[in-house]
């Protein structure tokens, strides 16, 4: 669109016409490989059409040539600020397709664990956030809290990020017990008093409520038409946890609030990820009182190995263990859509299995990928700055969007 | 059967699978309830209005996934899955679609408007149209990419490789090199029924097929040459079916009680 000479908002002689920039695909606020291709009215955005993809890796092709065991760690690099949690969807996958029972340690293990991952995915979105928007300090002391988080998942799994730590039918090993005290000595010393100063810094800034209020805003009716899930969705006022209302291993016997938004603005998904911290620390607090004593994985030898001293003594469990680590287990037949609540929203896997012992087909539902298409109605009519804000509100991460 | 796995649990699936095929009617191709899911296929045409109908008569108001599926061997080769999600009832079901290469499914975006870059990954990666979305461009594979690569006939390799050339000053595309060859593993146990030549065994050549099959029924078919079952017929007396078979030996007369004890 150009404005005639006559119409120009100038003084004179020259005449305005829109921009087109591009945002990305390498920016630093981007929070990865987000290339926005921009149409500006001066500063005011006109239309946003995000390219994705240039982190794509073929992973749900790479998942069908591997067995069930194999393509596991696949989902640790999907998203890779929250490892754990896209694990959760996958292993409950293969679980219901298998009808196996998990015992109830490792539920208790797995739902600690994911809680413990989002508490370490907020404070890497929490932190960027509020960089985005101008605040430094905050992220580095967030960024102690989640280097806090990846010590504990190294003592767990023995690595920092890539755990590959849940398996179908449990967990791959049982935790010491200092490792449980001392995660629930942290939420009280370190967490609570890192977590609260840095904040204290922020929610009631008025800088940082100038950027962030009244920005992106997404109403009820919106976010669901465009299939928003996670503090997105709670962030527009609508009370819907994928913990709470279809819950999975043991969240149905945990007591925690979802907090919800009034506005449906950045801030208000600012600040439900800020409240969903504290009750994922009470989350961790009630598993580490109430976790039972027991096996941590499946006694099905068809599908989980066995124990390496049972194998160094039993002919039957080195069979076993040599048979799941080559071949693997067979999955029955079928299809099952199993999605879970991860940090940034509804992390899906349709699983199509044809009997073998390899997916016929792995279907994975990003969270981003609903979030990031929304840009374009949630960002029209604001400034330019204001793109950044939106997209540290949506939580995006590439791993998972590009897959 | 007993549900043991922890995944996480929806309203009961009770009588929601009658009702909604009998809702759909005709536009119902086949459905199914297995491993606790309700998996509904409908006719291609109708697509759309069963969407619509199960939108806005029966509460699934979000759609939470596109997923395409390939299945080389059949005349509609593609699947295309919607996961539609109820908030109000709390239920997932999943609404299936089948089509070809050239067939185009029409599209949902008139329904959900986030479906659109769930159709352009299902174009982007199976090559499957979508009739009426407006903006059905690649998606996550590379600008100016051909092929479809989640079809089953496409390479994992891909056809293509990309690296920036020192002498071109740019990213140039070459053929697919690999250094080492793609080992794709078979765990198969070939004596659990694997009808394929087992690696090493491609030069064997088969044993050519008798043309009556040998057997060994009758005391002359000794299995040995025609010489041997010659000699055997003649050897053979005629089966006498009125002389009794001869009975068991009578037992040996009984030892002497060893001595229980050396001393």
């Amino acid at each position: 669109m150009t404005l005639q000479l006559e119409q120009s908002p100038t003084t004179g002689d020259e005449v305005i016409s829109n921009y087109t920039i591009n945002f990305g695909p390498q920016h630093p606020a981007a929070h990865g490989v987000l290339r926005m291709v921009m149409e500006l009215d001066g500063e005011i955005i006109e239309r946003v059409d995000p390219h994705v993809g240039l982190l794509h890796r073929g992973t749900e092709k790479l998942i069908e040539h591997k067995t069930y065991l194999q393509a596991l760690p696949y989902f640790d690099r999907l998203d890779y600020c929250s490892p754990l949690a896209m694990e959760h969807s996958y292993v409950l996958a293969v679980e219901k397709l298998l009808n196996i029972e998990v015992p109830l340690r490792a539920q208790y293990l797995r739902v600690l664990f994911a809680e413990l991952t989002r508490i370490c995915n907020h404070m890497l979105n929490l932190g960027s956030h509020v960089m985005d928007v101008g605040a430094m300090t905050p992220n580095l002391w967030m960024f102690e809290i989640r280097e806090d988080c990846l010590n504990f998942f190294e003592r767990a799994s023995g690595a920092r990020m890539h755990a590959a730590w849940f398996r179908p039918g449990g967990v791959h090993q049982d935790v010491p017990l200092k490792l449980l005290a001392d995660i629930a000595d942290w939420i009280d010393t370190r967490l609570h008093p890192l977590f609260n100063d840095a904040m204290s810094l922020v929610v009631d800034n008025r800088i940082f409520k100038q950027r962030n209020v009244d920005i992106g805003i997404v109403s009820k009716e919106d976010a669901v038409r465009w299939g928003f899930s996670g503090p997105m969705i709670r962030g527009s006022g609508i009370a819907w946890d994928l913990r709470k209302s279809q819950p999975y291993d043991v969240y149905d016997r945990m007591d925690f609030a979802v907090p919800v938004g009034t506005n449906g603005d950045c801030y208000d998904r600012f600040m439900v990820r800020v409240e969903e911290v504290r009750q994922s620390a009470r989350i961790i607090q009630q598993c580490i009182a109430d976790m039972p004593e027991g096996p941590i994985a499946s006694t099905d030898r068809k599908v989980v190995p066995p124990k390496r001293a049972e194998m160094k003594q039993s002919m039957e469990a080195l069979i076993h263990h040599f048979k799941l680590y080559t071949e693997g287990f067979h999955v029955p037949a079928g299809e099952v859509y199993v999605a879970t609540e991860s940090p940034k929203g509804e992390f899906g896997v349709y699983l199509v299995s044809d009997g073998s012992n390899k997916p016929y087909r792995c279907k994975i539902r990003p969270t981003a990928f609903s979030h990031l298409q929304a840009m374009d109605f949630m960002s029209v009519g604001h400034m330019l700055p204001d793109v950044t804000a939106i997209i540290g509100a949506i939580d995006v991460v590439f791993g998972e969007c590009d897959r | 059967m007993a549900v043991l796995h922890s995944a996480p649990r929806w309203t009961s699936n009770e009588g929601v699978h009658d009702a909604l095929v009998a809702a759909l009617g005709d536009m119902v191709v086949s459905s199914k309830e297995e491993h606790g899911e309700i998996v509904i296929e409908v006719a291609r045409e109708s697509a759309e209005d069963a969407l619509r109908s199960l939108r806005d008569n029966h509460e699934y108001q979000q759609l939470m996934d596109i997923a395409g599926v390939d299945y080389p061997s059949r005349v509609n080769r593609f699947e295309v899955c919607y996961c539609l999600l109820s908030l109000t009832k709390n239920h997932r079901i999943v609404v299936k679609v089948s089509t070809d290469e050239a067939t185009p499914v029409p599209t949902v975006t008139t329904l959900w408007p986030n479906a659109g870059w769930y159709e352009r990954e299902v174009y982007d990666m199976f090559g499957v149209l979508f009739a009426g979305n407006p903006d059905l461009r690649r998606i996550l594979t590379d600008y100016g990419f051909q092929g479809h690569p989640f079809r089953k006939d496409f390479p994992l390799t891909g056809y293509v490789e990309l690296r920036y050339s020192e002498e071109d000053k740019r990213v140039v595309y070459e053929p697919v090199q690999l250094a080492q060859d793609l080992r794709q593993f078979d765990f198969m146990s070939p004596w659990e029924g694997a009808d394929y030549v087992l690696p090493g065994d491609e030069k064997a050549t088969p044993a050519p097929a008798a043309a009556t099959p040998k057997t060994t029924e009758k005391p002359a078919d000794t299995g040995a040459g025609a010489k041997a079952n010659a000699e055997a017929a003649k050897a053979t007396p005629p089966a006498d079916s009125t002389k009794d078979a001869p009975a068991a030996p009578a037992p040996t007369e009984s030892r002497p009680d060893k001595k229980e004890d050396g001393k």
